[in-house]
Formats: structure tokens, sequence, C-alpha cells
């Protein structure tokens, strides 16, 4: 009885998240995940320190419980369920930022920082990227072959609008991409996480001074001219800037690099891709790839602030709650035979960048970036290759935040 | 077809304007929602429910 099973109670046999992917679909959410949807849209699982949060894996039923506000981001309550161990153990510590705040609180911080990030702003720079883009490929193409896509094109690119956005030097990108993946790894300690977050806070914290002097047209001089005003402190906005910094780099970065594997694993969407000569029809595709890969793979992660009934589960205050966005993704009751790749599907309503009041602030760079990539690398260079077997790709382990390949080995 | 927005609940995510663009805009201080055309025409009326579909915040209303 479906019902039986929503209401199942927290035990040992509660299936657990996060399994790996099948090793010959690894572009595939894992296939337990997709079975859990099939029996209910809401369930009990089992995660890594033995708590049994609920599961949400339903597309209609993450879109409903990511905007209900009895539910919190508030990783400070007991029973957050939360994706690893330095997680729970540097959350004690988390100061209030866009991630964890609720209501009044998020509404003040998020609207401190979408002003740079708006779908007309992001056009604005469309020939930026475009040109950007344009450079990293006649160098990749000048260079020695077989070459990584990873750092030839996918890291760099974001790396560089989003330096440019904040007003931060390049030339420094060795050390926040270093300090960016190691907010992103679940194999560091706690120290090691600190240690690196206070070299890159003093910084951040040294180039928002300067910029309190010295203002230019970007994010942080924004941000210096809220210090002086007394409308933000020193502290808060070396946070915001952090965040900023560190968000802008893996996820691009992976959609660049799983985005191109995916492709050349689908020969004739990709001819397709090739062919269409209309930013609108790319731009539909970018969203199909988004649905299809859904990077941030770990889930959103939320807490109930009260005792409610959904989708026939009793939830209670205090219970944890994930939803698996590659399950949404992956839903046929949203997208019909979700494994199939199809670029011309209506896939807009994706939950790739989450849903509901946390959804993704750099989301529309984000697709730019990716509208201008798919629509140039693979017409430059129509002869792209992979140099290794398919299955020597490293994939990034299930349960690390953003799903993605480390190196992806490229010929032409 | 009447369109309403609710500048309170939105998360400046801009879904709207990739849906439709004539209809909405947004504002260049905090990327709050703008709406250009509150009546749009028939021809727009597609894009502009799923400008209404796709809005994380759910701040955007049709009265049809
Ligand atoms: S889609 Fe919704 S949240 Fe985003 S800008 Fe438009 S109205 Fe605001």
């Amino acid at each position: 009885m479906a019902e039986a099973e929503t209401r199942l109670a927290p035990d040992e046999q509660a299936y657990f998240y996060q399994d790996d992917r099948d090793a010959k679909c690894p572009f595939a959410p894992p296939p337990g995940l997709r079975a859990l949807n099939e029996k209910a849209p809401v369930t009990r699982v089992r995660i890594w320190d033995g708590s049994t949060p609920w599961l949400v894996t339903g597309h209609a039923a993450q879109r409903a419980i990511l905007s209900d506000p009895r539910v919190s981001s508030d990783d400070k309550r007991p029973g957050f369920p939360y994706p690893n161990h330095v997680m729970a153990e540097s959350a004690p510590h988390h100061p209030l930022t866009i991630f964890n705040a609720d209501g009044a609180d998020h509404t003040r911080i998020r609207r401190m920082m979408t002003r740079p990030f708006t779908r007309p702003r992001m056009e604005a720079l469309r020939p930026s990227i475009q040109e950007f883009t344009d450079e990293l490929i006649d160098r990749m193409l000048a260079g020695p072959k077989p070459a990584d896509l990873v750092t030839a094109v996918s890291l760099p690119l974001p790396s560089l609008m989003i330096c440019v956005l904040l007003g931060v030097p390049y030339a420094d990108h060795d050390f926040f991409q270093e300090h960016a993946q190691w907010a992103t790894r679940s194999d560091k300690t706690v120290e090691q996480q600190n240690a690196a977050n206070a070299a890159l806070g003093g910084y951040l914290a040294n180039l928002l001074q300067k910029k309190m002097e010295e203002p230019a047209e970007d994010v942080l001089s924004d941000f210096a001219a809220r210090i002086k005003d007394g409308d933000l402190t020193l502290p808060e906005a070396v946070m915001l800037s952090m965040i900023l910094l560190i968000a802008g780099h893996e996820t691009s970065s992976s959609m660049i690099t799983l985005g191109t594997a995916l492709l050349l694993d689908n020969p004739g969407q990709l001819a397709n891709l090739r062919e269409i000569d209309d930013t609108k029809a790319v731009a539909n595709a970018v969203e199909e790839i988004l649905r299809y890969l859904t990077v941030p793979q770990l889930g959103q992660r939320r807490i109930a602030a009260e005792d409610f009934e959904f989708e026939g589960a009793e939830i209670k205050a205090g219970d944890g709650i994930i939803a698996a966005l590659p399950a949404g993704n992956w839903d046929p009751e949203a997208f019909p035979e979700p494994e199939k790749l199809d670029l011309t599907r209506k896939a807009s309503h994706h939950v790739a960048f989450g849903w509901g009041i946390h959804q993704c602030l750099g989301q529309q760079l984000a697709r730019i970036e990716l509208q201008v990539v798919y629509g140039t690398l693979y017409r430059r260079v129509p002869t792209l290759r992979l140099a290794v077997d398919r299955d020597e790709l490293d994939f990034r382990p299930a349960d690390a935040l953003a799903f993605g390949i480390s190196e992806l080995p490229v010929t032409w | 077809m009447k369109v309403v927005v609710d500048e309170e609940k939105c998360v400046a995510a801009g879904q709207c304007v990739n849906a439709a663009m004539d209809v909405f805009d947004q504002r260049d201080e905090d990327g709050i929602v703008v709406l250009l055309d509150e009546n749009p025409p028939a021809e727009l009326a597609e894009d502009v429910r799923n400008a209404a579909a796709i809005c994380p915040a759910l701040a955007i209303r049709i009265e049809e």
C-alpha cells in the first residue's frame, strides 16, 4: 500500500542516500533513487550519520516542499540533515547567509546580492563571455593534443567571469580555485577548511578595503559603498563576497565538462546542436542538459519548522527533509521518457537550480556561459572527441557536492 | 489576461524575463521584477503562463 510505504518507520531497512551511479550510465541519477520515486514521491531514507530524514523525489512534490514556509533552511536547528561530517561540525559556527536564512532575513541578505546577476545585466555581458570563450578555444587549439577540457575551458571561463563581476584580479585565480575546491570537498577536516576560509577571507577583506578608497564598477565596490554607509559590516561583506566567489566556480565548470562528455556520448543530439543557428533553440538545449545532469546532486537540505502532512507523510517539527533534485529532474510525470536526452524538449521547469526562494542566484550567468560555450565549442571544433575511453573518465562520487568529472582529455 | 506581480515575494531569479521578455523586466538596483505590460496580448499568453509557472518564488499571478 503506497500510503504505508511513505510512513515507513525510521529503521535499518530504509534506502541509503547517497548510493552510487550505475557505472554503465554515469550520467543518470542512481538507479535506486529513481526506483524510490516510482514507489512514492516522499519516503524515509537513511543518511551517512544514521539519521532518517524524508527524501522528496517527485518533481511536483519538490517544488511544493521547497516553497513551503513551514520548512526552514536554518542549519543550526537540531536534526538538520547535513550532507557530510564537515558541514555537521561547522554549522554551529556558520554566520547567517543566503543559504541558511529564512523569511525576512533571507530577503534582506538576498537583495544585497542580486543586483549584478539580473538577466538584463547578464545579457549585456554576453559579448565578453563570447570573446573569452573564443580566446580559450584558440589557445586550446594552438596547444598540444590531447588537451584537458577542464583546464582549457571549463574552469577558466566561469572563474574569469566571476572575477570580472566581483572586481577580483584574475591573476590570483590559482589561489581561489584551490579554495573553492576545498569548500566543496567532504574529505577535508574542519581545521583545514577553516584555515582555507581564513586565508580567503583575509584576501577579500583587504580587497574590500581597497575598494572603499578606489571604487570601480563591480560587486566588491558595491559592498564597499554599503560598508561606508553603515548598511553592511566588513565581516558580512567578506562572507557575501566569498559565497559569490566560491559558488561561481565549480558548478558552471562541471556543467561545461559533463555537458561535453554527455553530448559526445549522444552524437545525434550533438549533430543537431551544431546545426542550430538560433539563440532560443540553443537556450532550450541548455535547459535540457541542465535537467539531464543536475549538478547539485546532494539535494537541497531543509528541516521542518512545524508538524504537517505532506503527500501522505506525517512530517514532524525537527524532521530533516532532502529534495533530491536529480530524481525530480528525471520524474517521468514531469519529463516523459526522462532517460532520453532531447534538446528540443521543453524543460525550463527543471529544478537543476533548486526551487523556491533559495533558487540559485547566479543562474542567469550560468545559463549565458553555457549557451555561449555549447553554441561555440562543438561548431568551432567539429572533430572534438574523447581522448580516452568513457569508462576511464574519473566521475566524482555520489557524495561530492557537485556532480562532475575531474579531467576530460579531449582531442580533435 | 491580467498579470499581477508581488514584489515582496520576488527573489530576482530572472526566470520571468527568460520566459517573456516583452512582459517582464528586472529593476536595475536589486533585480526585483518589473511588470512592463499588465494586459499582455493573446500571442504572449503562453509565454506569460510559462513565466508564472517557472517563477521559483510564486511571485506572479495570472487572472484570466
Ligand atoms: S521569476 Fe519570479 S522571482 Fe524571478 S524575477 Fe521574476 S518574479 Fe522575481
